[in-house]
């Protein structure tokens, strides 16, 4: 188990240390700046559309880090590498997943009460708004990598990592905006908060074996 | 039953064996797709005009059936995708990637027939109605499926790498379904799926199974087609490859 600590710890550290975590947080920043540029500064009307926006905008985030997951590994041989250890490639995904959750998707949370306020976001919206994230981001993280397991061999797979995941992206992105905009309300929407855990844990449970599969495809 | 089956799919996966009964079903394939074709869209021609929707419902005669290739097809692309990755099968692969733009085609088709419906019926080109946003998402994964082939240059490990998304794909699409249903809802429900007494009167049915099976036989030939020449695609890349190498 230790070996899955440390893969995990590895993934994390370089990710803070290539910088991609104040990239993706940056990115997030950005992304909500523009926002009022293209609707207005009209602050009642950037509060309605908030909890939507944060969710592009986080998804965006996210989807521009997802190549990094495993594609330096791939080119410089770590991946053949880890599918030598005595560890399952299924639980080596995990490791790698659970690190670029703790150093990528934990700091753009973080950053999303600070974001929702430069949208009009009031404090009491914010709990119910995160708890959504909570509940979808693992399967965003998990869905995704299986995109970039796919696209894993193709140089430069950014773009073709994005259109691949996108479409797994479509039912979290309902069930999690859906339920971010009932805390507009000021509503607990449990019935969404249930199924965006339930479509996390499926994805546990389905995403690292079909990433394995991709990545000792791409390996072979 | 499944022995004969398992001869039959034994005998034709060498590609030379294939490529003869290919030659034999292709013209009578195309024969069949473009006379059922004919007949059909003669039949949907005659339909009374509907009282609500006057001749605009003559649409339907090309959009449900291209909604129900597009759902098709992509099943098709999943089951020769399992064929080939889990019986190796050498024709699946070939299959799955023939039927693809097919498939995306008639996704395209129903898109756009379904815009051109709405358009006078619902007052836009576009509604954010939950079939129709299934079908511009399914449309993202034909695509998706559709790039793999054409970006991963070495064709074993393309193939394997699109059947892994074919099939991981397939089990979102029901889940898309189900979460864009939920989320809005302003198409009329199926009216011909209910197969005991279909909601639509029998003048509009039958034209429209008609145009159903032509559609069929039509994706059929197309990806039959598609198909021999994926086969002769390979045989002139091994002997470009030979003729390189004796050079």
């Amino acid at each position: 188990m230790s070996v899955f600590w440390a893969i995990c710890r590895q993934h994390a550290v370089l990710a803070w240390r290539g910088g991609h975590t104040t990239l993706a947080v940056a990115f997030l920043f950005i992304g909500v700046t523009l926002m009022p540029f293209g609707l207005g500064p009209e602050l009642a009307l950037l509060q309605a559309l908030a909890p939507g926006l944060l969710w592009v905008v986080l998804i965006m985030a996210l989807l521009t880090s997802l190549d990094r997951l495993f594609q330096a590994d791939y080119e410089d041989g770590s991946l053949d590498q880890m599918m030598l250890m005595p560890l399952p490639l299924e639980f080596v995904v995990l490791a790698k997943l659970l690190g670029h959750y703790i150093a990528l998707v934990l700091p753009l949370l973080l950053a999303v009460p600070l974001a929702g306020l430069l949208l009009n976001l009031a404090p009491a919206h914010l709990p119910m708004l995160l708890l959504a994230m909570l509940a979808g981001s693992p399967a965003l993280v998990l869905l995704g990598g299986i995109g970039a397991s796919l696209a894993v061999s193709v140089r430069r797979g950014g773009l073709l990592t994005v259109l691949l995941s996108l479409p797994f992206y479509v039912p979290v992105m309902i069930f999690g905006a859906g339920a971010s905009q009932q805390a507009l309300a000021g509503e607990v929407d449990e019935t969404r908060l249930a199924i965006l855990l339930l479509i996390s844990l499926a994805s546990l449970l389905a995403a690292p074996v079909a990433i394995a599969a991709a990545l000792r495809n791409a390996v072979r | 039953m499944l022995k004969a089956l398992e001869n039959i799919s034994a005998l034709y996966a060498n590609p030379t064996r294939f490529m003869q009964l290919a030659a034999r079903l292709h013209a009578p394939l195309w024969a069949l797709a473009l006379a059922l074709l004919a007949y059909g869209l003669f039949r949907a021609f005659q339909v009374p005009e509907d009282y609500q929707q006057g001749e605009t419902v003559k649409i339907m005669f090309v959009h449900v059936p291209a909604a129900w290739m597009a759902l098709f097809g992509y099943s098709f692309i999943f089951f020769a995708s399992v064929t080939a990755l889990i019986f190796r099968h050498p024709l699946g692969h070939v299959a799955a990637r023939a039927a693809a733009p097919v498939g995306a085609t008639f996704t395209l088709i129903a898109l756009v027939t379904g815009s051109l419906w709405g358009q006078p019926m619902w007052g836009t080109w576009w509604v954010w109605d939950a079939r129709l946003t299934s079908m511009l998402v399914l449309l993202f994964v034909y695509l998706g499926y559709i790039a793999i082939w054409q970006a991963i240059e070495e064709p074993t490990r393309a193939a394997r790498t699109a059947a892994l998304l074919a099939i991981v794909g397939f089990i979102n699409v029901p889940i898309v379904k189900f979460s864009v249903d939920w989320w809005n809802t302003l198409h009329q429900p199926a009216s011909v799926s209910r197969l005991a007494r279909p909601a639509l009167h029998a003048d509009f049915l039958y034209p429209l199974l008609i145009m159903g099976v032509a559609f069929l036989a039509l994706f059929f030939a197309l990806t039959l087609t598609r198909m021999q020449m994926e086969i002769l695609r390979q045989k002139l890349r091994v002997r470009r490859m030979r003729t390189n190498q004796g050079a």
